[in-house]
């Protein structure tokens, strides 16, 4: 069994006006030490699912149905006390904005030493002496200074790495990094992408990177999950997925990368935007941008609107497309006929 | 490793002092001169109120003290004063300056003693209330207005009755200060209760929250730990308006009679002992302890201003 183990995860928020569907049947594993990177646009459902993972949903959101074994056992059966025993101390989270995650009124070090106190039975002096360990391991400029300075006085690079020593404080199973660096200075991005890329390795952390960057997902991760509405629409290795994305929305993804576009051209996008969750469209959500719901003939593909559609394993992929599916399909018929 | 080690041991001790030097706060006191002769008076009135029983000249408590046939003396600018007594003395012949310093202890006390309590039950209940949501919020919101339908006065009007008729108005009297703090406190905690609980709303949605819940702390240490001090502010600065504002409601309390009683006057309960002789032409008996304890509520207020522009985020930011 892998470390992490996601089945049919089922997440809903409890509105006024009906329940919203925020996640539908999103199954996927990480193993010990694995890459995963989860794509798509905003609103899809990455950062739910990065919350849900720890059952750390806020209200009025839940978790309806699926599981979520990580370690043998299931997060979504636990009681709120052996949740926070994995919260931090297995599994930690890094967020999108540097500014923000940190406790504005807290010098680094009480932060630090606060987190170790909480999972460990250790001593301030120790604690203190584990944290600067850890400022030293994500490079950060005087170490010890840092101790006793407050967020407000380190640059948006320098909480990131704070941030990040605070994700490796408790030497956790898996990060999960929730646009990591989105809020930073281009010139700091890679360099901290970089950083967690290299601590991870080299501890052996599995990672769930959460971002809408493909490049970054092609870079670091080995295998990749993309999300619509919801809903996960293509997912396997991270390299197949890239040169020969099956979904209309990935190759629309692809597509829109700047380095796609001729030099001096507009950029290619996908037209209209992603339905809202609690009006989603029949069929296949991604039906009403699909250049593909008619057939090359001109037919139409009543199915794409009519029901959502299913997995179907293309190489090691998994895609959920009807179009896919029927060419799939056609490919498999001529084989046995020759046969 | 080892230099680093040593390096960082001796580094917090010496940094909490050389950060309060290097503060806005301190460079803005210094730069504001009003700030400065408001905290001088304002520590000078605690001092004297506090080291009462060594300063005044006499006991003013002390029945045996105190010579009738002294009563309404002027104070000493004014023909036909005693120089024993330097601000006159009042209706039943107590030294008045004796009276004035231990009337602003008993003031001062009761104004700070109300506010701790007020603060107690205010941050508490606003804490709960703002974090947890739902229906504590509801029902520690809704417990709040109805605590501020009832003034101040009406609180004490009604604990007054209650422990007068079940302990006779001997009992009251001596319970007096703890009691008025208990009514004081009791009636402004919803001051506390909302500031605390807007602020807690403001905060609860910034990430760090999320990433304190993510690292696995309990509620209660996000709520004190990692909230509470981020709400310290607007703390600070309703605490001196609301100690100045205890200060006046002991003192209207306490001029209706509903508060010290006057063998034990606060500034408010001589106010009112002079206020009957005001007509005969004993106007000191009024006037200065009025005066003390309008300088003394002005310069709270002045600081409790200064403090609101140094800790008003939009002001400054850092």
């Amino acid at each position: 069994m892998a470390l992490l183990d996601v089945n049919h995860l089922d997440v809903r928020f409890a509105l006024r006006r009906g329940d919203v569907q925020a996640l539908r049947d999103v199954s996927f594993s990480l193993e010990r030490g694995e890459r995963l990177g989860i794509v798509g646009e905003s609103g899809a459902g990455k950062s739910v699912a990065a919350f849900s993972l720890l059952n750390l949903i806020a209200k009025p959101g839940y978790i309806a149905g699926g599981s979520i074994h990580f370690d043998g056992r299931d997060l979504t059966q636990m009681s709120d006390r052996a949740l926070r025993h994995v919260r931090g101390h297995r599994m930690s989270m890094i967020f999108q904005d540097p500014m923000m995650t940190l406790n504005p009124v807290l010098s680094i070090g009480e932060q630090m030493v606060e987190c170790l106190k909480a999972h460990r039975r250790i001593s301030n002096r120790e604690a203190r002496a584990i944290s600067l360990r850890k400022l030293e391991q994500v490079q950060i400029p005087s170490p010890a200074a840092r101790l006793d300075q407050y967020p407000h006085e380190l640059s948006g690079g320098m909480r990131q790495r704070v941030i990040i020593a605070i994700a490796l404080l408790l030497d956790p199973d898996i990060i999960i990094a929730d646009e990591p660096t989105t809020a930073l200075d281009v010139t700091i991005q890679a360099e901290i992408m970089a950083l967690l890329l290299e601590l991870c390795e080299k501890h052996n952390v599995g990672l769930i990177l959460i971002t809408h960057d493909l490049g970054v997902v092609s870079q670091v991760t080995q295998r990749m999950l993309v999300m619509y509405a919801g809903r996960v629409i293509e997912q396997g290795p991270t390299r197949e997925i890239i040169n020969d994305p099956q979904h209309p929305y990935t190759q629309g993804l692809i597509n829109a990368l700047p380095q796609m576009a001729t030099p001096g051209s507009r950029l290619n996008q996908i037209p209209g935007s992603m339905p809202s969750l609690d009006n989603l469209p029949s069929g296949c959500a991604f039906h009403p941008r699909c250049g593909f719901v008619e057939r090359a003939d001109g037919t139409p593909r009543r199915a794409c609107i009519d029901e959502a559609p299913g997995f179907v394993t293309s190489g090691n992929c998994r895609v959920a497309c009807h179009m896919v599916a029927e060419m799939l399909e056609r490919e498999r018929i001529p084989a046995e006929e020759i046969r | 490793m080892t230099t680093t080690n040593s390096s960082m041991a001796s580094a917090p001790v010496a940094s909490r002092w050389s950060r309060f030097r290097g503060s806005y706060l301190l460079y803005s006191f210094k730069r504001d001169p009003i700030a400065q002769l408001s905290l001088v008076v304002f520590i000078a009135l605690v001092a004297v109120a506090v080291l009462a029983p060594w300063l005044a000249p006499m006991n003013p408590y002390d029945l045996a003290q105190i010579d009738i046939m002294a009563s309404e003396l002027p104070p000493f600018w004014v023909e036909g004063s005693d120089p024993t007594y330097p601000m006159g003395t009042d209706a039943q012949g107590r030294d008045l300056l004796s009276t004035l310093l231990y009337g602003a202890r008993v003031s001062l006390i009761i104004g700070f003693g109300a506010v701790a309590l007020q603060a107690l039950l205010g941050v508490s209940f606003g804490l709960l209330a703002g974090y947890l949501g739902g229906r504590v919020d509801a029902f520690l919101m809704r417990l709040a207005d109805i605590q501020l339908s009832f003034s101040t006065l009406m609180v004490a009007i009604v604990v007054g009755a209650l422990v007068k008729a079940a302990f006779g108005g001997a009992t009251f009297s001596a319970y007096a200060v703890p009691l008025l703090v208990l009514i004081i406190g009791l009636a402004e905690w919803p001051q506390y209760a909302r500031t605390v609980r807007a602020s807690v709303l403001a905060e609860r949605s910034k990430e760090y929250v999320d990433a304190a819940r993510v690292m696995g702390f309990t509620s209660r240490r996000i709520m004190f730990r990692h909230i509470l001090p981020n709400t310290l502010s607007p703390i600070f600065v309703i605490s001196t308006v609301q100690v100045a504002n205890a200060i006046i409601s002991e003192a209207a309390l306490s001029f209706l009679g509903l508060g010290m009683p006057e063998t034990h006057p606060s500034l408010g309960s001589l106010i009112k002992s002079g206020f009957d002789y005001l007509q005969s032409g004993s106007w000191w008996i009024t006037l200065i302890p009025g005066l003390v304890l309008v300088v003394l509520v002005l310069v709270i207020n002045l600081l409790g201003d200064w403090l609101r522009d140094v800790l008003n985020p939009r002001l400054y930011k850092g």
